[in-house]
C-alpha cells in the first residue's frame, strides 16, 4: 500500500489535481538511460517544466550527463553544456557572464535566458566545492541544483560528503570492524546560506510541486540562488525501484531531509512535517544501505536527526531576514 | 534497441561532437529493460495525473478521454506509477515477451 | 598606424586584448601574469571595453568559465603562467575538443618542484598535447601583433581552435619595450566581430560536451587533429594578410643568418634576440652561425623546418623544459623526430638553458655553438651551465 493511502495529511498542501496544471512539455525525454525509478531523472524532468525554454544548463560529469548525452543524441530540448566534473558552477558562471555581456552589448536578443549549472552531490559538495562557492559569492544571475543521492552513483556508488551517518557505500563500506560511513552529512544548503545568496532551499523529487515552486522562485531572482535537491537513488540505495517516492516522503515525515526555504535570510518551512515525525527506522528500513544497522546504532541517528531538526526549527522560529533587520536602522 | 544509425566517418563527427537534433535519445527504446509493465483500469482512475507527473522517462500521457497510458517505447517498468497511484488503479504485470 | 610607445609588455598584451573587443575576461592571478590580470580588470572597469571580467577563484575556474561564456558566442580573454596553467590543465584539451577559440596569454613560468616563479617553458611543454594553437613571442611588439592574430586564427570558421600566445615571465611581461600599438579602426578592419559557429541559445537547440563511446572518440579524435594541422594554412594567410596591413613579418620560423651556416642554434621566446647578438659576434670571427626562432610551435611546422635547415651541418636546438626520463628537451626531441625521414639531415644537439629563470648571456650562447660545432656532446642533452 503506498504512503499516500496512508496517510492523506503527510502529502504536501497541494491539490491532488495539481499535477495537471504542470506545463505538459517535456525538456528532458524519454530514451535517455537512466536507471529504472531514478528519482534524480524524475527531478530533471520536473525541473525544466519549471525553468522553461529560456534556460542554458551547464551539467557537471555525472549520472545525468552520462546518460542523456550520448553522442549523436540527446535527452535535452534546451541548450546544454558539459564540459568536466569540478567546474558546472564555473562553466554555468561563465555562460551567464557570456550571455549577460552579449546581451548588453545588443549581440543577441534583449530577452531574459537565465543561466542553470546542476550537478550531483559529488560534482557539488566536493570537487564541485571550490567552483560553487566562488560563483555564489560572486554574485552571477545563476541558479544552481545540487541532485543528492548521497554517493557518487555514477562511478559506482562510492561515499560523498553527502552520504549519510552510517550508510554502507563501496569506499566507506559497512565492513566487520567499520559499519559504514563514520561522519555525518555535511549540509550543504547551510553553507551556500552563509554566503548570502538571496534564495537557498531544500527540495526533492517527491514533492514536485515544492520543488517546481521553488525553482520558478529561485528563476526569478536577480542574483546567485541555491536548491539542494533530495533524490532516490534505487540502484545506490540498494532499494526497490517503485519505492523512489515513498522514499522521498519519508526522509521529509521523519525529519531527515525537512523542506524549506532561506530568502534573505529567514527560514521558513515549505512542507509541514507531522507534529509527531516518524522515527528514523520507517525510513532505513526500506534500503539496503542500512540493512546492517543495529538498534543501537539506530537509536544514535534517531538522537542526531532529533538535534539537526530542532536546530532547524530554531532557525525557523528566530530567523529575520535581512530585510526586516533593515526596517529600524532606516529611520 | 533501436538500430543505430550515427555517423560513421571522421569527417561527419560535428565539430565538438555537438548534437543538433534536441531530444532525439527518443531514437533509444529503453521499453526493452522492462521486466514488468504498468496496465490502467480505467474504471478506476481518477485522472488526477499524478503517475504522470512522477514518471522519471516521462513516458505517460493523457489521452483524448483524460485517462492516461504509458508510452512502452520508453517505459522501464519502474513501478512508481502504479506505487503511488491513489485508487491504486495501475496494476504492474508481466511482460510476456 | 599606432604610435611607437614605451609599455610595459604585460600591459601591451592586455591593451591589444583590448583592441579586439572582447567580451568577458576570466582571470586568476599569479606571478609573473598577474600584470595582465590586473590591467585587463582596469580596461574593463574604466569601461574602455564593454566586456564581463569574472573574478574566478582558481585557474581551473578560469579556463572553465572562459568556456561558458565562449560556449554562448562571447569572445573571450584569458591567462595565466605555470601552476595555474598545470591546474587548468584537465579543462586544455576539452576546450580544443569542443572547438572554443578562447585566447590564452601565457606568462611562461617554471613549474615547481621547487616552486620558482621565474621564467623557463616548462609549463607550456606539458600542453602540446592538447590542441592547442602555440605561438611564442620574441618581444614586446610580437607579443602585441600575437594576441590580435590569435583572435582571427581561432576563430576562423575552418579553425576554431583555442590559441596560446606566449611571453616569458618577467624577461617580457615586466619591460617596458618600444611598441607600435595599432589604431582601433585598423584592428576593426583586421578583425571583424566574431561568428561563432553555434552557440548556447533556446532559438537554436544544441548539446555540447556530449559522452564519446569508444565507436565515436577515435574518430572524434582524428577530426581534431586534423584541425589543428590544417590550421597552419590559416595561420599563414593570417600572416601574410598582418604584413599587408601593419608592415611586419611574421613566419612560423624565423631564419637568421643561415644562408651559408654551418652550426645553427634553435630557441623559442625572447632569448632569441640573445642569440642573434651571439651569432653576430660569432660571424664577425668568422664562425658561420645562425640562428633559427621557431614562432609557431604547434601546429609544428614540419615544412618549414625542413626548408630550415638545409645545408646546415649541426643544429643547436636550446630548450628551456626537460622532459625528464625522456629524450631530453621537447624542442629537440620533436625537431629530431620532424627531420629523421630526411636523406641529407643536420647532426642535433640539445642545451637546457634558462631553467627556472637563469639568465642565458651572449656569451653563453657562442659557448654552445663552439660546443655544438663538433656535431656531438658528451651525453645526450646537456644541462648547460649547471654546476657539478
Amino acid at each position: 500500500m503506498n504512503t499516500a493511502m496512508k496517510n492523506i495529511k503527510s502529502i504536501e498542501s497541494f491539490e491532488l489535481f495539481a499535477p495537471k496544471l504542470a506545463t505538459r512539455e517535456e525538456y528532458f525525454v524519454g530514451g535517455h538511460r537512466a536507471c529504472q525509478g531514478c528519482g534524480e531523472a524524475l527531478a530533471i524532468r520536473l525541473m525544466l517544466k519549471a525553468l522553461g525554454k529560456d534556460t542554458v544548463i551547464t551539467n557537471a560529469t555525472g549520472c545525468m550527463e552520462v546518460i542523456s548525452s550520448v553522442y549523436p543524441t540527446t535527452a535535452w530540448n534546451v541548450p546544454w553544456i558539459h564540459v568536466a566534473f569540478p567546474n558546472s558552477a564555473s562553466v554555468g558562471s561563465g555562460v551567464e557572464a557570456g550571455l549577460t555581456a552579449l546581451r548588453r552589448k545588443g549581440k543577441i536578443a534583449d530577452r531574459r535566458i537565465k543561466s542553470v549549472a546542476i550537478g550531483g552531490d559529488g560534482g557539488t559538495m566536493d570537487i564541485g566545492f571550490q567552483a560553487l562557492s566562488g560563483a555564489m559569492e560572486r554574485g552571477h544571475d545563476m541558479l544552481y541544483v545540487c541532485f543528492d543521492n548521497e554517493a557518487y552513483m555514477n562511478t559506482g556508488i562510492q561515499r560523498s560528503s553527502g552520504t549519510p551517518f552510517l550508510a554502507s557505500t563501496t569506499t566507506a563500506p559497512a565492513g566487520k570492524v567499520i559499519p559504514g560511513n563514520q561522519v555525518w552529512k555535511k549540509n550543504l544548503a547551510e553553507i551556500i546560506v552563509a554566503h548570502n545568496v538571496p534564495y537557498v532551499a531544500t527540495a526533492c523529487q517527491s514533492y514536485p510541486i515544492d520543488f517546481m515552486n521553488k525553482v520558478k522562485k529561485a528563476r526569478k531572482v536577480k542574483g546567485p540562488s541555491y536548491i539542494h535537491c533530495f533524490v532516490t537513488c534505487p540502484t545506490g540505495w540498494r532499494s526497490p525501484s517503485e519505492t523512489c517516492i515513498k522514499l522521498g516522503r519519508l526522509a521529509l515525515e521523519t525529519g531527515i531531509f525537512p523542506l524549506y526555504e532561506v530568502e534573505d535570510g529567514k527560514y521558513r518551512l515549505t512542507v509541514e512535517v507531522p507534529e509527531k515525525r516518524r522515527p528514523v527506522q520507517d525510513y532505513l528500513k526500506g534500503q539496503g544501505r542500512f540493512r546492517h544497522l543495529t538498534p543501537d546504532q539506530i537509536q544514535v541517528i534517531q538522537e542526531r536527526v532529533d538535534i539537526e531538526w530542532e536546530t532547524l526549527m530554531i532557525k525557523v522560529k528566530n530567523s529575520r531576514s535581512r530585510e526586516e533587520l533593515r526596517a529600524p536602522r532606516a529611520k | 534497441m533501436t538500430e543505430k544509425k550515427g555517423p560513421e566517418t571522421w569527417q561527419e563527427i560535428n565539430p565538438g561532437c555537438m548534437v543538433f537534433r534536441p531530444g532525439s535519445a527518443s531514437e533509444y527504446h529503453t521499453g526493452s529493460w522492462r521486466a514488468k509493465r504498468p496496465i490502467w483500469d480505467n474504471a478506476k482512475c481518477i485522472k488526477c495525473g499524478v503517475c504522470y507527473i512522477f514518471c522519471p522517462e516521462g513516458c505517460i500521457t493523457e489521452d483524448a478521454d483524460g485517462f492516461f497510458v504509458a508510452n512502452f517505447d520508453y517505459c522501464k517498468g519502474c513501478g512508481i506509477c502504479a506505487h503511488e497511484c491513489w485508487p491504486k488503479a495501475i496494476a504492474m504485470v508481466n511482460e510476456e515477451d | 598606424m599606432g604610435k611607437r610607445i614605451g609599455m610595459e609588455v604585460a600591459i601591451a598584451s592586455a591593451e591589444a586584448a583590448a583592441l579586439c573587443r572582447f567580451d568577458v575576461a576570466a582571470v586568476y592571478p599569479i606571478t609573473p601574469q598577474s600584470h595582465v590580470a590586473e590591467h585587463l580588470s582596469d580596461i574593463v572597469a574604466d569601461g574602455r571595453v564593454d566586456a564581463s571580467f569574472i573574478t574566478v577563484e582558481s585557474e581551473h575556474s578560469a579556463l572553465s568559465s572562459a568556456m561558458g561564456a565562449s560556449a554562448t558566442g562571447a569572445r573571450v580573454v584569458t591567462a595565466t603562467s605555470s601552476q595555474g596553467l598545470l591546474f587548468m590543465g584537465e579543462v586544455m584539451p576539452i576546450a580544443s575538443a569542443m572547438r572554443l577559440p578562447i585566447v590564452m596569454i601565457i606568462a611562461n613560468r617554471a613549474v615547481s618542484g621547487p616552486i620558482n616563479i621565474w621564467n623557463d617553458h616548462s609549463d607550456i611543454m606539458p600542453m602540446r598535447d592538447t590542441g592547442w594553437i602555440s605561438f611564442f613571442a620574441d618581444n614586446g611588439q610580437e607579443v602585441v601583433d600575437m594576441v590580435i592574430q590569435a583572435f582571427k586564427v581561432g576563430e576562423d570558421r575552418r579553425v576554431m581552435l583555442p590559441v596560446n600566445v606566449n611571453l616569458d615571465g618577467f624577461q617580457l611581461t615586466h619591460v617596458v619595450e618600444p611598441i607600435v600599438m595599432p589604431d582601433q579602426e585598423e584592428v576593426d578592419r583586421f578583425l571583424p566581430p566574431y561568428e561563432p559557429f553555434a552557440t548556447l541559445h533556446p532559438d537554436k537547440v544544441v548539446t555540447m560536451g556530449a559522452l564519446g563511446m569508444p565507436e565515436f572518440y577515435a574518430e572524434a579524435q582524428k577530426a581534431k587533429n586534423v584541425a589543428i594541422v590544417n590550421s597552419i594554412d590559416v595561420v599563414r594567410e593570417v600572416w601574410k594578410e598582418w604584413e599587408k596591413g601593419f608592415g611586419r613579418k611574421y613566419e612560423p620560423i624565423h631564419a637568421y643568418r643561415t644562408e651559408d651556416a654551418d652550426v645553427a642554434l634553435v630557441t623559442m621566446g625572447s632569448m632569441g634576440e640573445t642569440a642573434e647578438i651571439a651569432v653576430d659576434e660569432l660571424r664577425r670571427e668568422g664562425v658561420k652561425a645562425g640562428l633559427l626562432k621557431i614562432k609557431l610551435w604547434r601546429p609544428f611546422p614540419f615544412e618549414d623546418l625542413k626548408k630550415a635547415v638545409k645545408g646546415i651541418r649541426v643544429l643547436a636546438v636550446t630548450d628551456r623544459a626537460c622532459s625528464f626520463g625522456g629524450p631530453g628537451g621537447p624542442v629537440f626531441s620533436e625537431i629530431r623526430s620532424a627531420l629523421y625521414e630526411g636523406a641529407k639531415r643536420p647532426k642535433i644537439v640539445n642545451f637546457l638553458i634558462g631553467l627556472g629563470g637563469r639568465d642565458v648571456h651572449v656569451e653563453d650562447f657562442v659557448a654552445m655553438v663552439r660546443k655544438a660545432a663538433k656535431g656531438k656532446l658528451s651525453e645526450p642533452y646537456e644541462f648547460y651551465g649547471v654546476r657539478g
